[in-house]
């Protein structure tokens, strides 16, 4: 009986007595689901092009961010090392394409997954050699000071990564959506063969959108570096993005917008709210669960293509 | 009454006179392993005509159309097409040169709508560079209203205009294979390759499907090479027939010709051993 106070009446009492702090919850909550939905991002632009699931995304993540760090250390400015990394990262997915994808092409999906798995072993390897594996500080130059925004106390850093990753994510989710680019990118995933009798280049398309994933990894790397310093623990926010991705669909860009939105929130207002019935830590699984209850109603997500199985 | 409309079909296709070669295979030899698919296979497809290249199963159609498309890339032998020796193509790129094709199985893009899927057919016209398209403005925008006319009349020719918004994977098979036609015809291609274009279909969606093909090869003049099975279909739309078995050439000729030919009737009903 207790409990059941503690989950129901509680909470509620606890938004209602103090709404200023439950605004402060839920916006940092949204800011840091801008990130996962920055996260989430890279995985959908993969999943569109080749229907594959990209294990590394995470990794790339960490990639992206070690090497900024590598190149600032090295005394490189902060814009000239981004632009650098920018150029790594396109590098890498000509690399890719060359040395993985165009030898896979028309393969089942499982084996462009497993493929994923050995580059994301092989990515954090070789960038543990390259730049060294101990955490490294990552400072761009965002001010980090507290801002009163309506009685709410908010991170000036939240809302300019947030500011970036949602300019970013917009202008991505247009240019999917709208352009004939766009077009031939849901065209390849929907089927390699019939893309390639068009006449989409499917090397063009995979390098596209491989680089475009890249760059998006270096945005999430850096925002998130710069938060919680650059380690190998950052690629584990690739965890995060897959409730999300559940969330949202494995093949709608705005879905991965919304569905980070709502993960970030909802573990933040779970947390301070229900997390004491339970004894706290409800953040680190909350999202799981959700991705779980949403499998059950709606297994395409809410912005997924509809499942259509004929018999 | 039947047959002799038939009859006039028959007739009237072999009136058609057609000289110049547009693309022909030489000696064309193609195996998987052990397996020889086709061997030294020639023949030529000539501007304007409707070429069907018919055989039992296995006897290699499919792969020649591969061939032809730049799927397979054959072991031996060349292929000229509009008069050059063309050098070893990838299927994009021969798609860039005006081969357009259908697939046995349906390859369609089934997340998309039927108008989607035939603008992706618009694909190899599209000529304005990759910055004005992500901003889809200025001569972009223009392009695309023009490639969104020819689609139009696309989708009238093949009168699908009520599934227009409809996605593809929704749609009954026999709808989806003129789906498939019409993400070819958008191309406004110089060859058609049409694999199996009525396999699974009624005899209703056939007589469609037969007109549409005839249609297009009359009112485009485009050339049409295509792999059927019905008999009688392939005899009445034909110009003239290649037949194929164990991946070699044992006819080519009309469709009159290819009928009397008793290497042909053999491969059909088997030889008698007695």
């Amino acid at each position: 009986m207790e409990f059941l106070e503690a989950i129901t009446i509680v909470p509620i009492l606890g938004i209602a007595e103090d709404y200023v702090f439950f605004g402060e919850v839920v916006i940092s909550g949204l800011l840091t689901g801008v990130m996962y939905s920055l996260v989430a991002l890279g995985f959908v632009l993969i999943f569109k092009a080749s229907g594959v699931f990209n294990f590394a995304q995470g990794i790339m993540v960490l990639f992206a961010a070690l090497t900024l760090v590598g190149l600032i250390d090295y005394g490189v400015p902060i814009w000239l090392a981004i632009i650098i990394t920018m150029g790594v990262m396109v590098a890498l997915a000509y690399i890719i394409e060359y040395l993985i994808l165009r030898h896979l092409v028309n393969q089942p999906d499982i084996i462009l997954f497993m493929s994923t798995i050995g580059l994301a072993f092989f990515l954090e390897g070789f960038g543990e050699l390259l730049w060294g594996a101990n955490v490294k500080a990552l400072n761009i130059g965002i001010p980090e000071i507290s801002m009163d925004v309506g009685g709410m106390l908010l991170n000036s850093f939240d809302i300019i990564a947030a500011a970036v990753g949602a300019s970013l994510v917009a202008s991505l989710a247009l240019f999917f959506q709208f352009t004939p680019m766009g077009r031939a990118l849901r065209a390849v995933a929907d089927d390699h063969q019939a893309a390639l009798s068009i006449g989409i280049p499917l090397k063009t398309i995979w390098v596209t959108v491989w680089s475009v994933a890249g760059i998006v990894a270096l945005v999430a790397g850096v925002m998130w570096g710069a938060k919680s310093g650059v380690q190998f623990s950052l690629s584990l926010i690739a965890f995060k993005a897959l409730p999300v991705l559940i969330l949202g669909g494995f093949t709608s860009v705005p879905g991965a917008i919304i569905g980070g939105l709502i993960i970030g929130m909802g573990e933040k207002v779970a947390e301070v709210y229900w997390g004491p019935a339970v004894g706290g830590a409800i953040e680190n699984w909350f999202a799981y669960m959700l991705a779980m209850v949403f499998l059950f109603f709606r297994p395409q997500g809410l912005f997924g293509e509809r499942i259509i199985e004929r018999v | 009454m039947t047959t002799m409309v038939e009859e006039t079909q028959t007739s009237a296709a072999q009136a058609r006179v057609f000289n110049e070669t547009l693309l022909s295979v030489d000696d064309i030899s193609l195996s998987f392993g052990g397996v020889k698919a086709l061997d030294s296979v020639s023949f030529d497809i000539r501007k304007g005509e409707v070429r069907a290249i018919i055989g039992p199963n296995g006897a290699g159609k499919s792969s020649m159309l591969n061939v032809i498309n730049g799927f397979y890339h054959p072991n031996e032998g060349s292929i000229t097409y509009k008069g050059t020796k063309r050098p070893e193509m990838r299927p994009d790129q021969s798609a860039q040169s005006g081969i357009a094709r259908t697939f046995q199985n349906i390859a369609l893009f089934r997340g998309m709508t039927t108008l989607d899927n035939i603008m992706t057919g618009r694909n190899t016209k599209m000529h304005r560079n990759f910055l004005w398209q992500a901003l889809h403005w200025g001569p972009a925008k223009a392009e695309e209203l023009e490639h969104r006319t020819i689609v139009e009349n696309v989708i009238d020719f093949l009168e699908i205009q009520a599934i227009r918004k409809t996605p593809v994977g929704r749609l009954p098979y026999g709808l989806q294979k003129r789906v498939e036609l019409g993400r070819a015809l958008a191309a406004e291609p110089d060859l058609l390759l049409l694999d199996e274009p009525m396999a699974g279909m009624n005899s209703e969606e056939k007589e469609d499907m037969c007109r549409f093909i005839l249609d297009v090869n009359d009112e485009f003049g485009t050339t049409i090479a295509l792999i059927e099975h019905d008999m009688s279909v392939v005899m009445d739309i034909s110009d003239r027939v290649v037949v194929l078995d164990y991946g070699r050439k044992i006819a080519d000729g009309t469709p009159d010709e290819v009928r009397s030919n008793q290497g042909v009737i053999d491969a059909y009903l088997g030889v008698s051993h007695d």
